[in-house]
């Protein structure tokens, strides 16, 4: 368990993070959400003893981080913003040299390698010099060395920066991989992002924890409750005083559309589709699309960080 | 170091220089074999102070540049082990350079007659005299936040250790005495060159370079704070 105790980081009289505070429990995915220069990197730095507080603590199953013992470290498995690669080595001959460098022992080295390189799709580039890798590359075998020394602790500070659609998809599908194995604390600033891989997230803004929950707890406790999306062809003003007419619906917006197709968005939750699709059918127009509306989570997201909403 | 080119540059360009001044000084005139030894530890000195500076300016340094010293900072390695494994890698380096001139007292040997124990002395010397430069490169590394930053910081800080024979020559005492006595190469190298140990001149070198890797673990550790 990862416990953060009055967590305080000053550069100069500038405070990075001020009086942070919270719990990770063993085996959770927990997304650390905030703008950039929020205060998510020097957090991840102090919680990877790269960095010393100013004040607080940082306690893993009760042992001092800042002290850390090696057998402490030795469980931690860190990712900064930038992949820590020597471009002049092999990947193979990296990933063995991060593995001996936290303590695994020179003969079980190459077999934690070699798994490590097959957990993250890395055995066909074991020879390659790292600066010949593309970035989606490199930072696959910056999570790889994170993980070769079979940490139960993993802090990894923007995975899924710089990649491309394809990639993300993949660097996901590896955080979902590690979700019953390891404790993970993973940042970002993109909202959608981590709220598909997370079981939880924490949401910091000036240096300071604003929010933590799950997605939905989050959006419980700003008051919002989503939005749908409604194509209909027919009249707008139709369709409108349609959707005004269901019970629930807070608020209704011509989006776009003409006679032909016209979309709207209602402020409603997800739950009244059944009941707006009634709605639209009972005025006699046509429903094209129904759909939960895609900006809910940006919005939720700018909400909470202090970031404009557009 | 031996991944990339720059060793091998400073090597070749170690080498080179030594081989030139090693036929157009030592080799000058006629002289006898001690004399050329002497002559030939002498340049040696100047060659392996200017290639420890710049075997050791990037020690930790491009570390930083490179984004590579969270990896460091994040394992169960002590900042301690850190500065001493950097340190030792330089020195091991800049140790097989300064190995490879071998070939020069040998050739001594081919015309002339070597001394065994004048050659191990001068090789100590060259050996401690480096171990002194690397721990100042290194320390001048750990404070700089670009390679060329460390390596100007290191080169000023090993002149300032030469030059202060000459505020010798000028001060005052007790001064003048403390001055000479501080002097990197005149009054401590001198008697490696000509065959000589002193331990006064070994516990000098070996205080140099534990003072200074001491500030370089120190500096490491302050870097956490920022």
């Amino acid at each position: 368990m990862i416990q953060v105790d009055g967590l305080t980081k000053y550069y100069g009289a500038r405070a990075a993070i001020r009086d942070l505070s919270f719990r990770i429990s063993s085996g959770e995915v927990v997304g650390f959400l905030g703008l950039n220069g929020a205060g998510k990197t020097t957090t991840l730095k102090i919680l990877a003893a790269v960095l010393l507080p100013s004040s607080g603590t940082v306690r893993i199953d009760g042992m001092d981080v800042a002290r850390a013992p090696r057998s402490l470290k030795q469980r931690i498995g860190y990712l900064p913003e930038q992949a820590p690669l020597y471009d002049e080595m092999t990947v193979g001959g990296y990933l063995r040299f991060v593995a001996e460098l936290h303590g695994v022992p020179a003969a079980r080295a190459s077999t934690a390698v070699e798994a490590v390189e097959e957990r993250t799709d890395l055995r066909s580039a074991h020879s390659e010099l790292l600066g010949s890798l593309s970035h989606g590359y490199r930072q696959r075998v910056g999570v790889a060395q994170a993980l070769v020394h079979g940490p139960s602790i993993l802090l990894l500070d923007e995975p899924s920066k710089g990649l491309d659609p394809a990639q993300i998809i993949e660097m996901r599908g590896l955080l979902r991989s590690l979700r019953t194995t390891h404790t993970v604390l993973v940042s970002s600033h993109i909202l959608p992002e981590i709220a598909q891989t997370c079981d939880r997230l924490l949401v910091i803004r000036d240096g300071e924890l604003v929010a933590q929950g799950t997605e939905h707890e989050l959006e419980q406790r700003l008051g919002g409750s989503g939005s749908v999306v409604v194509e209909v062809r027919g009249s707008a003003a139709a369709a409108e005083a349609a959707l005004r007419g269901v019970e629930g619906v807070r608020a209704v917006t011509v989006v776009s559309g003409d006679e032909d197709r016209v979309e709207l968005r209602a402020d409603a939750p997800e739950a009244l589709r059944p009941a707006i699709a009634r709605a639209v059918l009972a005025a006699g127009l046509d429903l094209l699309r129904l759909d939960v509306g895609q900006d809910r989570l940006e919005s939720l997201f700018l909400r909470l960080t202090g970031g404009t909403e557009a | 170091m031996v991944g990339t080119m720059t060793g091998w540059v400073i090597l070749a360009a170690v080498l080179a220089v030594d081989g030139l001044l090693f036929n157009a000084y030592a080799l000058e005139g006629i002289r006898r074999s001690a004399d050329v030894l002497t002559r030939f530890f002498y340049f040696s000195s100047g060659t392996t102070m200017v290639a420890a500076i710049f075997v050791s300016m990037r020690l930790l340094a491009e570390e930083r540049q490179a984004g590579t010293l969270p990896l460091l900072y994040a394992s169960p390695v002590q900042d301690v082990e850190i500065v001493l494994g950097k340190f030792f890698a330089g020195l091991l380096f800049l140790c097989g350079l300064t190995l490879l001139t071998a070939y020069m007292p040998l050739l001594i040997l081919v015309h002339g007659k070597v001394s065994v124990g004048h050659l191990a002395a001068g090789y100590l010397g060259l050996f401690l005299l480096g171990s002194a430069c690397v721990a100042v490169g290194t320390f001048a590394s750990a404070l700089a936040r670009t390679q060329i930053v460390a390596g100007i910081v290191g080169g000023a800080l090993l002149v300032a250790l030469l030059v202060t024979w000459q505020l010798s020559r000028v001060a005052e005492p007790p001064f003048a005495g403390l001055f000479a006595a501080l002097a990197l190469h005149n009054l401590h190298f001198v008697p490696f060159e000509s065959g000589v140990i002193h331990l006064r001149d070994v516990a000098y070198y070996l205080l140099v370079t534990w003072v200074l890797l001491f500030a370089a673990t120190r500096v490491v550790e302050a870097r956490r704070w920022r």
